[in-house]
């Protein structure tokens, strides 16, 4: 195919009011990908999300979704897309097969490929057994499941989760994940997420990142913690002192130790260990590599935490509603 | 194209392809959403029963006890006689704008953003909705028609089929306008508040609990230009014209405008165009909201 992009966004932009949501954003996304969009809570990924998905109009800027424009081809991107929102949006007094029938009848599915293709996404998420059960009895994992597997019903080209994991417990979380990854095994789809997870965002080919409504970078999860560069090694051994004193001396490493262990950063953190273990003539007890999380990735292109900038959003909002309150 | 088909071993998910929007489409989805109010009317007994109760407390509880203060005017026709047709219109009524409140509530539960964000004209979805609550009124109105024989209104075909015809009319206009309130109010609080608001004055107004005839001038107004008038003075001609007691010149229905005796079908037309008005509203309303 000559354009793989199944996602294109060019100058996109939101303003509300005096507020800049989006502050001009581009990128693409590729067939089949997994492309995630980090950032700190109000950083503006609902907003561009919302953007792609027809439900809010770009102040400037175009966006291409499945090959159709945004705002002058709505329904045509609609047809193409499955949502998966932050807020449940499930009819909780109709059971799963009802919800899933209802979404059916809505983008108007051939009837005849209904029954195999409800089996198909409910065992995908592992609710095939509990078809038959009102919505209002599942937990909130089960429900998120629901909702994933309603998105996907009428085979969309490109799935839109919008933090399909926040408020999950950690268990649970881990189960989307694994049905998000079964899920681009089988399927021939995109799937476009926001997280405020950095843990999360690893899971993703591709990620951006975007602070206060600009997207800071985009790249691989390796490659951004690669460009971040060392891993942090520590070592437990009989003799710290000596330890360190050898680590400067022959790999010209500062170390010092940090809860209780002899602490140091290291480029290709891996490959370093068998050297250390040859050379370092001091027994080592244990060794621990840590690679370079997103959270440094973040740190180093902005400046700050993910936590510092959500504190800080949630400021700078606070700020614009005392400041419309003042002028009235 | 042989090497196609047999490329994935593994297994090959049943592929769906959503056909462009077309009025088949359309009218899949005004069943859809319609078929939706039914089943949770089905599911919420409670509430069946619970809108019985109040038109059931104006027909036997107010109807017996004002009786014996009226026997004089009511011209040998029993005041629960000739109260049954404006209760069947109050029946109607508050189920009608209830149903409506499922605008509301999908808001609030989120499911209406499942409906927003599908490919679907924002008027099916409406229809569906108007439709809904229309057929849930009309079988709420049906079930208070059982009381019929207990207020001496017989049971006669004609008749039941004239009045469950005049309460599917009535039931689609006051869903509509219901509806046409619902489409931009963020709480279910606000609509019930609201409601309130509009349907004991419009109760009151309509000649449900009194005839129209010999009022002063201003009631005489609000009543004219009250919708449910339209609604309620044909079913009362419909049940008098099947009683074996020629009801007292006091009771007679009929709603007059300047004089001119209004015919019950001018009055249904009244309903239907405004029913047809609000429904028009509400789906230009509705296609704003986000």
């Amino acid at each position: 195919m000559p354009d793989a992009a199944v996602i294109s966004v060019a100058g996109l932009y939101k303003r509300y009011g005096e507020i800049e949501a989006v502050r001009g954003v581009d990128f693409e996304v590729t067939a089949g990908e997994v492309f995630g969009f980090l950032g700190p809570n109000g950083a503006g990924k609902s907003t561009t999300i919302k953007m792609l998905c027809t439900l809010v109009h770009p102040s400037a800027g175009t966006a291409r979704v499945a090959g159709h424009d945004v705002v002058r081809a709505r329904d045509e991107v609609r047809r193409n897309i499955g949502l998966v929102f932050q807020d449940p949006t499930l009819d909780e007094y109709l059971s799963a097969e009802q919800n899933l029938r209802f979404h059916a009848e809505l983008y108007g599915m051939p009837k005849a490929v209904l029954p195999a293709r409800s089996r198909e996404v409910l065992e995908m998420v592992g609710l095939w057994d509990r078809r038959a059960g009102l919505v209002s009895t599942y937990s909130g994992g089960m429900k998120r499941r629901l909702e994933i597997a309603r998105g996907l019903l009428h085979s969309p080209r490109v799935l839109f989760l919008d933090e399909p994991t926040v408020g999950l417990d950690p268990q649970t979380r881990t189960t989307i994940w694994s049905y998000i990854e079964q899920l681009r095994r089988l399927e021939d789809i995109t799937i476009f997420l926001t997280t405020h997870y950095m843990d999360e965002a690893e899971h993703c080919d591709r990620i951006a990142i975007i602070d206060d409504g600009r997207l800071v970078v985009l790249d691989t999860p390796e490659a951004l913690k690669a460009a971040v560069g060392k891993d942090r090694v520590q070592i437990q051994t009989d003799d710290d002192p000596a330890a360190i004193a050898r680590l400067r001396e022959r790999f010209g490493l500062e170390a010092a130790v940090h809860d209780g262990a002899v602490t140091f950063s290291v480029a290709g953190g891996e490959r370093f260990v068998p050297e250390l273990f040859a050379e370092l003539g001091v027994p080592i007890r244990a060794v621990n590599v840590a690679r370079p999380t997103l959270d440094d990735v973040f740190l180093a292109h902005t400046g700050r935490t993910i936590r510092d900038a959500e504190a800080s959003a949630t400021d700078r909002m606070r700020g614009t509603l005392m400041a419309m309150r003042g002028r009235r | 194209m042989v090497a196609d088909v047999v490329r994935d071993t593994e297994r090959v998910p049943a592929k769906v392809t959503v056909p462009a929007r077309s009025l088949r489409g359309d009218l899949r989805v005004v069943k859809v959403v319609w078929q939706r109010e039914m089943i949770r009317f089905a599911r919420d007994r409670m509430r069946i029963v619970v809108a019985l109760l109040q038109p059931l407390l104006f027909l036997f509880v107010l109807g017996t006890g004002l009786s014996s203060m009226v026997p004089a005017g009511t011209g040998g026709v029993g005041l629960r006689t000739f109260l049954f047709p404006g209760v069947l219109s109050m029946a109607v009524m508050f189920t009608a704008l209830f149903s409506a409140a499922s605008v509301v509530w999908d808001r609030e539960f989120g499911f209406l953003r499942e409906m927003l964000v599908a490919p679907v004209r924002r008027g099916a979805i409406v229809l569906g909705k108007c439709l809904g609550g229309a057929s849930v009124a009309t079988v709420q109105g049906v079930l208070m028609l059982v009381f019929a024989g207990a207020v001496g209104v017989p049971y006669s075909p004609v008749l039941l089929g004239t009045l469950v015809v005049e309460m599917a009319v009535l039931a689609f206009a006051l869903t509509a306008l219901g509806v046409m309130v619902a489409v931009r109010i963020r709480s279910i609080q606000s609509f019930m508040a609201l409601n309130q608001m509009i349907v004991m004055p419009m109760f009151f107004l309509s000649g449900a609990l009194f005839p129209l005839i010999g009022l002063p001038h201003w009631l005489t107004l609000l009543t004219r230009i009250n919708p449910l008038t339209y609604a309620v003075d044909p079913m009362r001609r419909a049940v008098f014209a099947h009683l074996d007691t020629a009801p007292g010149q006091t009771l007679r229905p009929g709603v007059t405008w300047w004089g001119w005796p209004v015919p019950t079908m001018l009055e249904l037309l009244v309903v239907v165009l405004l029913g047809v008005a609000m429904f028009l509203i509400a789906t230009v309303r509705f296609q704003k909201a986000d």
